[in-house]
């Protein structure tokens, strides 16, 4: 317990610091500079039109595609860490039956590749 | 009372006064990586670049910084107000945040953690929260549009660099980054009866990961020639474009220490960290931070001089790149690394 608390207090409070720094950063010009705000310095920017309508509109579908893909090979580097570490303990046995979720995989891969889900044109 | 203060009040302060000597030096030297950036791009173009604050312009970055701190802050009418201060926010300590666990000398480091290297891969996946929420609370459509791309090029590139880091993993058997560079102490140069030298480093026995590393770092930062979530000619400057004032400079802030983590990264991963070039009489002499330090500069300027010449990518070449090289070559090269190591019983 103390090792782990050992460990892991020094990065808390390296994040409570770096934190810190941020804030004091964003609140320096507020509390500092100059302010004469007027309606047209705050409409969003558009080309110097009046923004046409929401810009919270549709966007396409491949974005989405592409963090769907990213969720499932993510997963897969996840699964993966252990099995690195633990590399010469796992034997052959464990080097093919992660061969065998690699395969896996790659047939979903070629699969979404045939279907064109990373094409972008 | 007396057991309180000397097991957690002495260890406390020391560990804040670690942490503030580690910020304000990553801060500075972040300060003069930004100058050498716009220094070697600006000698590539037959320019002179920052040279007019101090001497040879060497103060330009702190002259900016107050710069910016004087600049009228605006929060547009239709932005959602907290989302909007909470994404530079959110990048900037994140980004600040990765540098807890990186070694820069045998024991230089702030927690010396056993997952070193998950802890970077968490916290820096998490640094897409900081832009998706600065491109959303705008409410404008270009930032708009910045944010998605920027979200969608990151997480794929994420992918090939996991793959490229369990490659090294599997060679070193730990997860910890001081052990990653000591595995590096012997290799290639050591098997053929060398003494410990460069020759020893994961460059040259992973060499084909090494470059997909370095350039999926370009593209995982938003580096150019990957750059299309500021694309200047097309997109204006992307997700910041509604910023202003400090809030935008944490972004560059933000973005600056990533690409330092990940000159960083491929110092200890792939360079030898701390490790002098040859293990040698002089050359051992020198403290090991000199030798990271320089190592870790050295990539930088790869970094300046690649946003220098090489043209910025087209969006869709950009993902293909991604997803249709570097994922399967990563991919495929894992497996042959692990099955060589397998095979001649290498594997530590």
């Amino acid at each position: 317990m103390t090792e782990l608390l050992g460990n892991y207090v020094p990065i808390a409070i390296f994040i409570g610091i770096a934190l810190v720094i941020g804030l004091a950063l964003l609140i320096a010009p507020f509390a500092v500079a100059y302010k004469a705000p007027d309606s047209e310095k705050l409409s969003a920017y558009e080309c110097g039109f009046n923004a046409f309508d929401d810009a919270r509109m549709k966007f396409d579908i491949r974005f989405y595609l592409v963090s769907i893909l990213f969720i499932i090979f993510d997963l897969e580097v996840a699964f993966l860490f252990p099995w690195a570490v633990s590399f010469s303990d796992v034997g052959w046995i464990g080097f093919w039956s992660m061969m065998a979720f690699l395969g896996v995989l790659t047939i979903g891969f070629i699969y979404e590749w045939k279907k064109g889900a990373l094409e972008w044109e | 009372m007396e057991g309180f203060l000397t097991d957690y009040v002495w260890p406390g302060l020391i560990m804040v006064g670690q942490s503030l000597l580690l910020l304000v030096a990553l801060l500075i030297f972040i300060a003069y990586i930004l100058y050498a950036d716009r220094k070697v791009w600006a000698a590539v173009q037959m320019r002179r670049g920052p040279n007019v604050v101090g001497p040879w312009g060497l103060f330009q970055s702190f002259a900016d910084l107050l710069k910016f701190v004087f600049k009228e802050p605006v929060i547009p009418a239709g932005a959602d107000k907290a989302v909007f201060l909470l994404a530079p926010l959110v990048s900037v300590t994140l980004a600040l945040a990765t540098w807890a666990v990186v070694p820069l000398s045998a024991g230089w480091v702030i927690a010396d953690i056993n997952v070193g290297i998950l802890y970077i891969f968490a916290i820096s996946s998490l640094e897409v929260y900081g832009i998706i929420m600065g491109g959303w609370a705008s409410n404008s459509k270009y930032p708009f549009l910045g944010a998605l791309r920027s979200a969608a090029q990151m997480v794929s590139y994420e992918v090939s660099i996991g793959f490229v880091i369990v490659a090294v993993l599997l060679g070193v058997g730990s997860l910890n980054l001081t052990d990653i560079v000591m595995a590096q102490s012997d290799g290639i140069g050591t098997r053929l009866g060398l003494p410990n030298t460069f020759l020893d480093w994961h460059w040259l026995s992973l060499f084909p990961l090494f470059i997909i590393f370095f350039i999926s770092a370009l593209a995982e930062t938003n580096r150019p020639p990957f750059d299309l979530p500021e694309a200047e000619s097309e997109l204006v400057a992307g997700f910041m474009v509604e910023y202003g004032s400090t809030p935008y400079m944490m972004f560059m802030l933000g973005e600056y220490a990533a690409i330092c983590l990940m000159c960083a990264l491929t110092t200890i991963l792939f360079l030898g960290g701390w490790l002098p070039p040859a293990d040698i009489a002089v050359l051992n002499w020198i403290p090991g931070i000199f030798w990271f330090v320089l190592k870790a500069s050295m990539v930088f300027f790869m970094f300046a001089m690649v946003k220098a010449f090489v043209p910025r990518y087209r969006y869709d070449q950009l993902m293909r790149l991604g997803w249709k090289v570097f994922l399967p070559l990563s991919l495929g090269m894992l497996v042959i690394v692990a099955f060589f190591l397998k095979l001649t019983g290498w594997a530590p």
